[in-house]
Parts: C-alpha cells; sequence; structure tokens
C-alpha cells in the first residue's frame, strides 16, 4: 500500500463515520420529538391506571410527577447534548490567556461571560484558581468567572425556558449575567488578595503552559456531546426526580393562600428569607428547577422564587468546602455576603416592579 | 523509558486516566513510569488548570477531561 491509498482509505473512514454519526443523530432527534408530543398522554394514561381520583390532590401531585419526570429528562439530555458540543470550542486554558490579556474593565463582564461557555468541573476548581490567579488574572475577574459558571448554567437556563417560560429564563440570564460580573467588581475593588490563604499569595506568576493543541473534528465534538450526556444525566437524574416530587407535593397540597402569605413579595422578610434558606441547600439547577415551576404555579412572587433559586444554585457549601483550600474563612464570609447581597438585590427589585 | 504524569486531584476521571495511560502503552509495548500529581499547587504550576491533565518526559499533551485513546498511542509513540 502506498501513502496515497493510506490517505484514501483515510478519508473514506472519514466519510463512513460522518454518514454513521449523521443518521444516528437524526434518528434519535426523531425519536426525542416524537417522545416529546406524547407527554401528556402518557402523564393522563399512566395516572388513568392509579386508583386515586384525578382532581383529588393526590391525583394532581401523581400526574404532575408522572408528566415532569419524562419531559426534565428529555429537555436536560438535549441541552446537556447541545451545550457540550457548544463548551468544546472553549477550555480553561484558552479562558485564561484572554482573561490575563485583558486588565481594564472590561475583565468582569468578560469572565463572566467566558464563565458560562468554559467546560469545567468542580473538581478543578482549586487548580483553577491558582492558575488564575497565579497568571496574574485579578482576584475580582476570577471570582467572576466563578460565579458566573454554576449560577447561569446552561442546564438551568435551558430547563427554565422549557418549564417555565422564555420570560423568566431572559430575566435570569440577565440578572444571573449582571450579578456576576458586579460582585466581581465589588470583590476587586476591596483588594482581598491579603486574604487569600498564605502559600496562595505567594505563587508570583507562574508559567503560563501553552495549552496542548489537540484536533477536533465535528465528530469528536459530537462525541463530546455524548460522553456529557453520559456523564451529567447519568449523576443528576436522582436530583431531577427528587426536585420533582418536591414540585408534585407543592404541587398537590400546598394550599394557595399559604403560598401567598409566605412567598407572595407583601412580606418584607420573604425575600431575605428566601435567600438564606437557599444557601445550605444544595443540589443543582435540575433538580431545583421543577420546584421554582411548582412555586410559581401556585402564585409565589417571581422575585421571591427567583433570589431562592439562585441562592441555591451560585451559592453551595460544597463548593466553598473546595475552595477552603486556597481562601480564608474571611474570604468565603465576604465572597458569599457579597453574592448574596446582589440576589437580594435582584428579588426585592423584581418584587417591586411586578 | 517514558516518564508519564497524570494530573489530577484524585477523581474518578483521574483514575480512568491512568488506566488509559497503562492500557495504551501496553498495547503498542513502550515502557512508562507512571507518576500521579495530586496536589492542587502542582498541578496548577505545571500549567494544568483543567483536570485530568498528562505530561510525557516533561511536556504537557493533555488537559480536561479523557484522552482519547488513538491520541494516547500516538503521544506516547512520538
Amino acid at each position: 500500500m502506498n501513502t496515497e491509498t493510506i490517505y484514501a482509505d483515510h478519508d473514506q473512514q472519514h466519510r463512513i463515520r460522518l454518514v454513521k454519526w449523521g443518521t444516528s443523530l437524526v434518528l434519535v432527534f426523531v425519536a426525542w420529538g416524537v417522545a416529546y408530543s406524547q407527554l401528556v398522554p402518557f402523564s393522563e394514561w399512566i395516572t388513568s391506571l392509579l386508583p386515586v381520583a384525578r382532581d383529588s390532590h393526590t391525583g394532581e401531585a401523581i400526574a404532575f410527577f408522572v408528566y415532569d419526570v419524562p419531559k426534565v429528562l428529555l429537555l436536560l439530555t438535549l441541552i446537556v447534548f447541545a451545550t457540550g458540543v457548544l463548551r468544546s470550542w472553549f477550555s480553561p486554558e484558552k479562558t485564561r490567556a484572554i482573561l490575563a490579556g485583558n486588565r481594564e474593565i472590561l475583565g468582569y463582564p468578560l469572565a463572566a461571560l467566558l464563565g458560562v461557555l468554559t467546560p469545567f468541573c468542580s473538581c478543578s476548581s482549586v487548580p483553577l484558581f491558582i492558575g488564575f490567579v497565579s497568571a496574574g488574572i485579578p482576584l475580582g475577574v476570577t471570582f467572576a468567572f466563578l460565579i458566573a459558571g454554576p449560577m447561569v448554567g446552561p442546564v438551568g437556563l435551558g430547563l427554565l425556558f422549557g418549564l417555565v417560560g422564555w420570560k423568566v429564563a431572559l430575566i435570569y440570564l440577565i440578572f444571573g449575567f449582571t450579578i456576576a460580573a458586579v460582585a466581581g467588581w465589588v470583590m476587586g475593588r476591596m483588594r482581598l488578595e491579603r486574604y487569600l490563604q498564605d502559600w496562595v499569595r505567594e505563587l508570583n506568576a507562574g508559567p503560563i503552559g501553552e495549552a496542548p493543541d489537540e484536533k477536533f473534528d465535528i465528530v469528536d465534538r459530537l462525541q463530546v456531546g455524548v460522553d456529557q450526556v453520559r456523564e451529567i444525566v447519568g449523576k443528576v437524574w436522582i436530583w431531577v426526580v427528587f426536585g420533582i416530587a418536591i414540585g408534585a407535593l407543592i404541587h398537590g397540597y400546598v394550599p394557595e393562600a399559604m403560598m401567598l402569605q409566605i412567598m407572595g413579595g407583601d412580606a418584607w422578610w420573604s425575600v431575605p428569607a428566601a435567600v438564606v434558606v437557599g444557601i445550605p441547600m444544595y443540589t443543582n439547577a435540575a433538580g431545583v428547577i421543577p420546584i421554582v415551576e411548582a412555586l410559581l404555579g401556585k402564585g409565589a412572587a417571581l422575585g421571591t422564587t427567583l433570589a431562592f433559586m439562585m441562592s441555591v444554585i451560585a451559592l453551595s457549601l460544597p463548593e466553598m468546602i473546595i475552595l477552603k483550600q486556597v481562601l480564608t474563612y474571611r474570604l468565603i464570609a465576604i465572597f458569599i455576603a457579597v453574592v448574596a447581597s446582589g440576589i437580594l438585590a435582584t428579588g426585592i427589585l423584581f418584587n417591586a416592579i411586578l | 523509558m517514558k516518564t508519564v504524569k497524570v494530573y489530577g486531584p484524585g477523581c474518578k476521571r483521574c483514575d480512568m486516566t491512568e488506566a488509559l495511560v497503562k492500557d495504551a502503552a501496553a498495547k503498542i509495548g513502550v515502557a512508562v513510569e507512571i507518576e500521579k500529581i495530586t496536589d492542587p499547587k502542582s498541578i496548577a504550576m505545571a500549567g494544568v488548570i483543567s483536570t485530568p491533565g498528562i505530561s510525557i518526559d516533561g511536556k504537557l499533551v493533555h488537559t480536561g477531561g479523557l484522552p482519547k485513546e488513538d491520541a494516547l498511542e500516538k503521544w506516547l509513540q512520538g
């Protein structure tokens, strides 16, 4: 075999791979569409099999549950896949290079934007934090990145869009993004470098290693999407089921009058309470949004509900524990206080104008 | 003998990466010595900010996520 035939062979293999992937993708999309269109008949059918009256509390709760579980899982799969493919064009190393070259005020919104687009797992938070800070990226910009990532995740936005509607999703996007950029800027102004753990402060501009250049073709990117679905949906489905179960209980049993009293937006303490309750609660966006859907359905005020959701998603105890390796307690407390204030302001603003 | 360093704080994917390196090396018959770097400071100082990362004989070849098998073989041969 000479070189030419080897290349021709390689080309053909590539084409076969492309066709195979293209065909399976179309088939999966069609199956997805069919499943999605059958959600209501499916849930009504399941509920009718059970020995409960459809219009009883239990019937309402069960119908909500068997409708929402497949719906959320279908939406989640699609969103995670699309996000995985999109994010394959970004990497923390590239993001660092961009941010390190951007010292102006523009750095904060840019960091928030890249926080949304850059794939990173919370298990690499610490190397990422050190890598950013030691490359001379200001602490505030690093925080803007770290806040935006979980808060404005595509999973959360996509589910909000699918379950609650595009208006709420858009409001959430704009305010989540703003809170990340502004909180980063505020922390940048506070000159908090002295509250890093000693050993982190002593690291001066380490070498910015060049990111290894790996060639990705479109099939590789689709593969990244599939891997992400397997990993993320495989991990969060249990949270989703749990969240929907709570949402179903709220939907079926909580009287609207009571909800209006607690979360209706008239009581001055409802937004602060929602934020405080949300901090120690740990679930991901996929688990909390079905709860949000049910709360809004029962007449909870938008500001209060958004504040609760942001607090649950953006401020989580496990992440604080990971970051404890590089931050002092004082800095963690400031971080929580600044982000919580931003969320509080958003919640109060919304209750006031709507 | 090639020295392979696998960078990662000890998550599941880091262990999987180590296993992948071992398999690939055995498959193409390259002797390797694998060292796992788990200390976050050393990881970051090596230029790795998304884990797992892999370096071969001091050169960083991969960061973030599991490596592809064929790419791994190419790096080990190179």
